[in-house]
Order: C-alpha cells, then structure tokens, then sequence
C-alpha cells in the first residue's frame, strides 16, 4: 500500500477527531458487545439454577447425608485423581516440552485424545482394560485385586479424563520458558533436580497452577467414565454428578439443588486457584 | 512467529465444507414419494430398542411416507423430557407408574398397555461368581449389578426380592443377603446387561427381553418362577400435542396388529394373548 497515502489519511482524521474518540469508540462497542453477550450466555443458565429453587429448599437438599455423602466422595476422589495427575503428568509436560525424538508428536496427541473421546467410551475402555476380565485386569485379579465398583475405580476414571488438561498447561509453560535460566543454574552446580525444584518449578507456576484447576474441574464434573467403569452405589462410587443425573431423571428440583452445592465449590476452589496463581 | 490467528479461515472452511457434505447426504429426495412425508418421533423404554427398531422398519414398508425416529432412554428419563417440552408424538413406558405420571401432567392422551414383560437373572457364561441358582445370590462376595430404584426394571428387581422374602426357602434374610450383594445401580436396564456381559458384575436383575441374540451366546439365563416374578405392563400412548396424532395411532395400532405382536413375542417379550 501506498505508504504516503496512509499518513495523509491519519493526518486528516487526527484533524477530524483530535482526542481519537471516534476511531476507539466503535472498537470498544464491539469489543464490549461481543464479551458482554458472551458473559450473559455463560452466567444466565447458571443464575437460572441458582434462581429455580428458593434458598430453603437448596439448605435442606444440602443437608440430605446422601448429599454430603457425594459431596465428601467427590471432593476425596478428585483431589487424589488431581495430585496423581501432577504426580505423573509432570514428568510427561517435561519430556514432551524439552525432549525431541522421533513419535513426540504421537505421543502429545495421544495426551489429548482423552479430552475429545466421549467419557462413556472411556469408561468402556477402562472396563476392558482394568475390568475383571480386561487385559490387565484379568492378571491383577489373579492377586484378589479388582477394580471395577470401587472408589479407586472412580479415581482412576477422572485421572484417565482429567490429566490431559493439566499436562497440556503444563507442557505449554515448559515450552515458553527460556532454558537459558536452567542453564544458569547448572553454571552454578545446581544439580537438575535442584533447578527443576527451585528454577523451573516457581517460573511456570501459573501454568501448573491454571493446569492443575483444570484438570480438577473436569475431574469433578466426570460423570460418562465413571458411571461407566466404577458404577453408581452410594458413598462408594456416587459421585455428585452421579447423583445429580439419578435425580434429575425423577426430581428435577433435587438435582438442581445438589448442582448448585456441586456449583458453588466448584467456583470457591477455582477462584481460590486464581487468586494463588496471581500472588506470586 | 506466525499469527496465532492464520489457521482461523482454513479452520473455518473445513466447517463449512463437513456441514455442506453432511446436509447434502441428509436431504431427502423430494419426489420419492406421492404423499407427504412424515416423521413421528417415539420416545420408548430403553427395553424397546431392538423389538422397537424391527416394527418400524416393518412399517417403513407398508408406510413409506411414514419415518419413524426413536429416542430410547429409561422411562422415567423419557417422562422427565416429555414433561420439559420434548417434541414427541408417542410415548411406550416400561411401567405404568411413569405413563401414569405424563398422564397427569397433561402431557399424553389415553393409554393402552401393548406388551408385557418379566424378569430373569443373567450371569455371564464364565460364571465368576459360580451362580447356579437363585439362592446363590446370597452367597457372600457375589457382585450383584441393578438397576437404580427410579428405574422400572430397578423397582421390579426390589419386588421380586420383597416376593422371596415371604416364600419358604428363601425368607427376609436372602432378600438382606442379595440387596447387600448389589455392587452398583444403574441408570438404566442396558448398563446392567453391559456390565454382565463383560463379566464385570456375577449377576444382574434384567427383562427376558434383554437377551437379544446380539448377547445371548454371552449370557446364562436363571428364569424366577412365576410365583415371584412381577408382571411388567408396557402402555403405550399419543403424546398431546403431536403434529401428527392420526399417524402416530395408526402405528399404535400397528404395534397392537398381530404384526406387531409378533415381533415383540420374537424379542421374548409377553404377548397380549399370551
């Protein structure tokens, strides 16, 4: 384009429009109309669920033991599938961030495909994988072990759906961070666990820390894998989603009301994640 | 760097180019037959599917300007939908309980039962739990699967455990023994078939008309006398505001046709007659 032209045409509307209300203005509209319709999208459902029951009704529901039974699962269950989902997918983050060979790409979309499978398929993949009969099940009730109806069953299902998301953040902090502060560190004789520890670890600490309320967050919201692999039987594999779905198919109120407890810890937590991952 | 928004439009193309290909298949020919097309949309018992498939398929051929769709869920999931606004024009309940509940919501007209059903005990042919009768439901460690209360099939497992506790042989402590064997509660019928069938669960409470011949070679059937079995009535009805009332009761009639009958007793369900 004519590079002339240009500033003739800025030169002019800087005379039309001196302070640049008018070139902002329709940006800003459109910016503002577009987010706001989007937060109006998200937040009216929710506040409709917040809104059907009156607050007594959401008190009592809470205080049903087989709610606070679900709730107690829930929370034991995904914290655990959220600590093994670091545990293991950290040194997955790592080796697919630094490492180049040959199948990497292979095995970072191998990661990702538990986001997009069906959770029901997943947990028909882990029946006939951990199941009783499956490949490795068969062996390991060989030692008295089962897995299927158990609570370990439901932490293995969130850990299958979930940990994608938080080696995913992970990965994505390792790959921006410059290795030249590692490399710092080992001029200093840090060893690499050492530098891992106290270099990597701090620096891509939003990236965990955003990864990690992920993976909590879909692991608390599993319902397809779980109902599928660990079942449903209260206080053993009942989870809250699980029980939101039995109710909602014959009292609707009750499970909008066990939703919005399910809800409300849910934005506690996440919230709670968000503010940590600011304060540095 | 490259922009993080350049794949945007080639992104956005592939969308287009997958709808443009989906509609194009999707689109029925509009001069493949004389009268007008219809499509009635039947919610049914999840119990339905096979049988149910079979009779539409049937029908398609005496009708052809009649599309049957189904959605099949438990009962109790299909009355929660009709009752939150779901297009439909037929409803076929496993019990008459939830028929009952749409009834007086205003949401169906008159009902008929159209089949009857009862329930067996399945066990996988590995049998891990070494279940040859009823009574070793009560042995300590069998894992039971059921369906959940709210499920008909769930409700009538209950009966028939509640029946046995008043027989002689059997008695409140082998309905405690079994109700305490239940390993989980599914939410619909098929999970339970599913779950025996990968001989994930020793034993399961379903229909007779659960063992389809896509499953029967991997299941052992235990029948329960009839003495303790609960009789499960299947009605059927036009939803209230179906576009298409006359058709939906001409396949209500189909349905209730010696036809139809057939069909049903084929996929081991109770005949009207029988």
């Amino acid at each position: 384009m004519d590079k002339l032209h240009l500033s003739r045409t800025r030169v002019f509307l800087e005379k039309l429009d001196p302070k640049g209300i008018w070139s902002r203005w329709p940006a800003r509209i459109l910016v503002g109309v577009l987010a706001g319709s989007f937060f109006l999208f998200l937040g009216i459902p929710l506040a409709s669920l917040l809104l059907r029951e009156p607050p007594g009704v959401l008190w009592s529901s809470m205080q049903q033991p087989e709610v606070i039974q679900a709730l107690q699962l829930s929370i034991v269950t995904t914290c655990i599938s959220t600590l093994l989902a670091v545990l293991f997918g950290l040194p997955v983050a790592y080796v697919l961030a630094r490492l180049r060979f040959p199948g990497r790409k292979f095995l970072e979309t191998l990661v990702t495909i538990p986001t997009v499978l069906p959770p029901v398929v997943a947990g028909v993949a882990l029946l006939l994988t951990f199941g009783r009969m499956g490949l490795i099940g068969r062996y390991l009730n060989l030692f008295g072990i089962t897995l299927p109806f158990t609570t370990a069953a439901v932490v293995m299902a969130q850990m299958f759906v979930s940990s994608p998301f938080f080696v995913n953040s992970a990965r994505a902090g390792l790959e921006q961070l410059d290795t030249r502060y590692e490399q710092a560190a080992y001029t200093l004789r840090a060893s690499p666990f050492y530098a891992f520890r106290r270099v990597v670890l701090p620096l891509i600490r939003p990236a965990l820390l955003s990864g990690v309320g992920l993976a909590w967050a879909r692991a608390l919201g599993e319902l397809g894998a779980t109902i599928t692999f660990a079942g449903n039987f209260p206080g053993i594999t009942q989870t809250m989603p699980i029980a939101v779905y039995i109710a909602a198919e014959t009292d609707i109120d009750t499970a909008v009301a066990i939703s919005v407890v399910l809800m409300a810890v849910s934005f506690g937590v996440l919230l709670a994640l968000r503010v940590g991952r600011d304060r540095v | 760097m490259r922009h993080p928004l350049r794949a945007l439009p080639l992104l956005i193309t592939l969308c287009i180019l997958l709808v443009g290909c989906g509609s194009t298949t999707a689109t029925p020919s509009p001069t493949a037959t004389t009268t007008s097309q219809v499509t009635l949309n039947v919610f049914a018992a999840a119990s339905l599917t096979e049988s149910f498939t079979q009779i539409a398929a049937q029908y398609k051929q005496a009708h052809p300007n009649v599309t049957v769709k189904f959605n099949f869920a438990g009962s109790q999931v299909l009355e929660q939908q009709l009752a939150n606004g779901a297009p439909a024009d037929i409803f076929a309940s496993a019990d008459l309980a939830n028929m009952q509940k749409a009834s007086s919501a205003g949401l169906v007209g008159s009902s008929q039962v159209f089949v009857k059903n009862k329930l067996v005990v399945i066990i996988p042919v590995s049998n891990p739990g070494k279940i040859n009768t009823l009574k070793d439901l009560a042995n300590k460690g069998v894992k039971i699967d059921f369906a959940a209360a709210t499920v008909p099939a769930g409700k009538y497992g209950r009966q028939v455990l509640a029946n046995m506790a008043n027989a002689p042989g059997y008695g409140a402590a082998y309905q405690k023994a079994v109700l305490g064997n239940i390993v989980s509660q599914e939410d619909n019928v098929k999970a339970v078939v599913t779950k025996v069938q990968l001989g994930e669960a020793d034993a399961g409470f379903v229909y007779r008309s659960d063992v389809t011949d896509a499953v029967a070679s991997k299941l052992t059937v235990i029948p329960i006398p009839d003495n303790f079995n609960v009789v499960a009535q299947y009605p059927i009805a036009v939803v209230k505001n179906s576009a298409h009332p006359n058709d939906a009761q001409a396949f209500i009639q189909y349905i209730l046709s010696p036809d139809g009958q057939a069909v049903l007793v084929k996929f081991h369900f109770i005949g009207l007659n029988g």
